[in-house]
């Protein structure tokens, strides 16, 4: 329980002696280590170095709070950085004409058509009239396929099964849209790679000749580098309006999201879930950039210690310290900060890499009290002077802390040993004994 | 080269050149200019020789290991031109294919005593199982071989008349209950049935999964045991299908496919693309799963053995 409480208090000092703020030195291991995140993610490496760099820019000179590491900051700035890149211009689906064309397009075995149908369902719900044109002529039953999803969310598939041409069956399906009067028409198209001059062709011919309100791009998460290749020919020949991600009920980190957001420019508007027809949400940058850093948890740590920071309060117990003047009062203090950013196993968890170990660990917030109980037992006087405490002041703190002596002594004794360290630090010493606690540095 | 197993043709062989082609030229022009100027390997090479490895898929882990391979081969042989670059990278990153001490596919390997030879192909969704079925299905039977397909994938919407289609194109029976059926029952049928007609062999689709659904998962596992009541020692491959544009995911499934079912062979689909399918390095580098085949295309002409020396060769010959 003292072993943590102190690990703590040295994290504080740590912050506030020499890495008070975000520099050059402290932030290269933190950079380092967040790029093989965002890669390890399957984020492009160009976009992961691109990204980075403009986060170190950012990050140089931010103040670095007592509770938080440098590294805990910075992955912070990171995680907001993202949000803000995968988010903004979230325009909605545009649906203009009569029909209104909605184009699908993307790699072999992507989810476009389990798209279309989740999509047709989607605008069916929102009581638009819907209909889908079958328009890959290629895998083998690819038109049954759309026909039982069709089915399934009750909406009218328009399919010439002998047609061996796309764009004329995709004519077709606008001219008995119009007759039965559908407002949306969703095109599902056949797989194709971006290198297959001839299947890219016949994409961009359907876009030219539907002139669709809406073009999209459908890829599946689990994609690695080439991602960005892909996207870039896609965008090149179609001028997607919108990218939907799918398989995302899978553990991929999904980093392809921001390579393609990057690279192209073009929001995500939906992701797909589940193979079951509803199983479709809009997309949300906040929790993508969380699943593509894959650090969550230092994330909302940094939020809560930035919601409980006293800055002036800081500036001084680093004040203190510095002249080793740290008393019982501050410690007190330091405990109230700890209980105001919550649950104190679940911070110590949050520490990365320390969450396993401490997980069959006994450290709940009671584990504090009798240390507070101690420390309100005292004068205000003995708080900042504790080597007045005699035998009988000891008994009757003691006593008004319902703890022992020995628990007292055995806190004095721990407060002492802190104050000769932080006094070692002071002059420079014990460097290397705390950076083996920073968690990022390597 | 030795790419390619006795049973495809000239024809077949340029397929996959051009399929690798592009795949090459990419990784060449790259690591071109990663040494373009240099008269030496010094640090900013090896930074560049990382990047080419990371955006083939290799994977952080797989590419650090190569970088200090090469490192240790710089700090050892002292100066090194650039000319010698290509060659030590392919043997470094021979080497570490070599450790998995797995035998390369010389012909389509069925054990003449397992008859039939049942094959289980499962895999993530989308990953192009139900293609590369119907691809090996079209070369067993070119090799006079009797083959019978088990429509397992009885969930995604016409996945039955998918594989009901290859089978009429193909030539082969296929054995299928219908949608939304048991799907252990119809592998348990299709292997009976091959039993029964003395076939060779018997290839089993199955439904795509994403392999943290512990249900489907399950299933997987259930199939297995069904087809074990009519031949004990069936399945006897697994085959685990892996997209070559997948990224670190794969390896994930490599993992948790094998932990379900004990994959025996892997196949990697799409490498027509652009992506570089180096995952398949770092697959290699992780399990003791040999890589059997690779596709490269939609036909059905379009599946190759896969050799990982030739693999490598074919990287980085010029
Ligand atoms: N788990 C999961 N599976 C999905 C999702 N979206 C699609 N799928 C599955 O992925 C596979 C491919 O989906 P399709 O909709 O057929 O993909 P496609 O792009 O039309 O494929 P092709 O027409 O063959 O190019 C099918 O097995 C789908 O059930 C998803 O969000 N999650
Ligand atoms: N370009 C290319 N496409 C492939 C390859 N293998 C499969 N496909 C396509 O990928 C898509 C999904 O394949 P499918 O066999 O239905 O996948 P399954 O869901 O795993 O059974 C289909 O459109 C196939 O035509 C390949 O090697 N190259
Ligand atoms: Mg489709
Ligand atoms: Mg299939």
């Amino acid at each position: 329980m003292f072993d943590n409480l102190s690990l703590k208090i040295d994290k504080a000092i740590k912050n506030l002696k020499g890495q008070g703020s975000i520099s050059e030195i402290n932030v290269a291991s933190t950079v380092k280590e967040i790029r093989r995140a965002l890669v390890d993610a399957d984020v492009n490496f160009k976009v992961a170095k691109d990204v980075t760099d403009e986060i170190r820019q950012k990050a140089l000179g931010q103040n670095v709070l007592t509770a938080v590491s440098p590294g805990q900051l910075l992955t912070k700035i990171t995680n907001d950085e993202l949000t803000r890149l995968m988010g903004g211009q979230n325009e909605d689906i545009k649906l203009t004409g009569s029909p209104a064309v909605v184009l699908i397009s993307g790699l072999q075995g992507s989810g476009k058509t389990t798209f279309s149908g989740k999509f047709a369902r989607y605008l069916k719900s929102q009581g638009k009239q819907v209909m889908l044109a079958a328009c890959d002529i290629y895998r083998p039953a690819a038109i049954d396929q759309l026909k039982v999803i069709g089915e399934q969310v009750g909406v009218e598939v328009y399919a010439e099964p002998e047609n061996k041409d796309a764009v004329k069956i995709a004519k077709a399906a606008v001219k008995a849209a119009k007759d039965q009067g559908k407002s949306v028409l969703i095109i599902d198209t056949a797989g194709r790679l971006a290198v297959d001059e001839e299947m890219m062709n016949e994409i961009a011919n359907l876009k030219k000749t539907l002139n669709p309100s809406e073009t999209l791009f459908v890829v599946d998460s689990m994609t690695g580098q080439d991602a960005v290749n892909t996207a870039k020919t896609f965008n090149e020949r179609l001028d997607f309006d919108g990218v939907v991600l799918t398989k995302l009920d899978g553990d991929t980190r999904g980093g392809a999201a921001l390579s393609i957001r990057q690279v192209v420019d073009k929001p995500i508007k939906f992701i797909s879930t589940g193979e079951k027809m509803d199983a479709l949400e809009r997309f949300h940058p906040d929790r993508m950039a969380n699943r593509i850093l894959g650090m969550g948890d230092v994330v909302s740590l940094v939020e809560r210690a930035q919601q409980a920071y006293d800055e002036e309060e800081a500036r001084i117990l680093s004040k203190k310290i510095r002249k080793n003047q740290f008393d019982f009062n501050d410690f007190l203090s330091q405990l109230q900060q700890i209980k105001k950013m919550g649950n104190l196993k679940d911070l110590v968890g949050m520490i990365p890499g320390v969450g396993k170990m401490v997980k069959d660990m006994d450290i709940d917030d009671d584990s504090l009290k009798p240390i507070e109980a101690i420390i309100r037992s005292m004068t205000v006087g003995e708080r900042e002077s504790p080597e007045i405490l005699n035998g009988s002041r000891k008994k009757r703190i003691a006593t008004g802390s319902g703890t022992t002596v020995t628990e007292v002594n055995n806190l004095l004794k721990q407060f002492g040993d802190m104050k000769k360290m932080m006094k070692m630090m002071n002059k420079g010493g014990g460097k290397r004994a705390l950076s083996a606690m920073n968690p990022f540095g390597r | 080269m030795a790419l390619f197993g006795k049973l495809f043709s000239k024809e077949d062989k340029k397929n996959l050149d051009d399929g690798l082609k592009k795949t090459k030229e990419n990784f060449f022009s790259r690591l071109g200019k990663a040494v373009a100027g240099k008269s030496k390997v010094d640090d900013e090479v090896l930074d560049n020789l990382e990047e080419v490895l990371i955006s083939s898929d290799v994977g952080v882990q797989t590419t650090v290991k190569i970088i200090e391979r090469i490192e240790e081969r710089v700090s050892r042989d002292k100066y090194l031109g650039t000319d010698e670059l290509n060659h030590i990278l392919k043997e470094e990153i021979a080497a570490l294919l070599a450790e998995n001490n797995t035998e390369d596919l010389e012909g389509l390997s069925i054990d003449s005593d397992a008859k039939p030879y049942v094959i289980l192909v499962v895999g993530v969704n989308g990953v192009g199982k139900t293609t590369t079925i119907g691809k090996l299905a079209s070369q067993y039977k070119s090799l006079g071989k009797k083959v019978v397909l088990g429509a397992a994938d009885t969930f995604r919407a016409a996945a039955v008349e998918q594989i009901m289609r290859w089978g009429e194109r193909v030539d082969v029976p296929v054995i299928a209950k219908g949608m939304d059926t048991d799907p252990s029952a119809v592998a348990f049928d299709a292997v009976k049935y091959g039993v029964e007609q003395d076939a060779d062999i018997v290839i089993i689709d199955t439904a795509g999964r994403l392999h943290t659904k512990v249900n489907l998962m399950n299933e997987l596992s259930k199939i297995k045991r069904v087809v074990k009541k009519v031949i004990p020692e069936a399945p006897h491959e697994v085959l685990l299908v892996l997209d070559g544009s997948t990224g670190q995911n794969a390896v994930i499934q490599a993992r948790e496919f094998t932990k379900a079912t004990d994959v025996t062979a892997l196949a990697v689909t799409k490498l027509d693309g652009t992506a570089k399918g180096g995952v398949i390095i770092g697959i290699s580098d992780e399990f003791k799963i040999p890589v059997k085949y690779i596709g490269v295309g939609e036909k059905v002409t379009d599946l190759q053995f896969f050799n990982k020396m030739a693999f490598v060769d074919s990287l980085f010959e010029e």
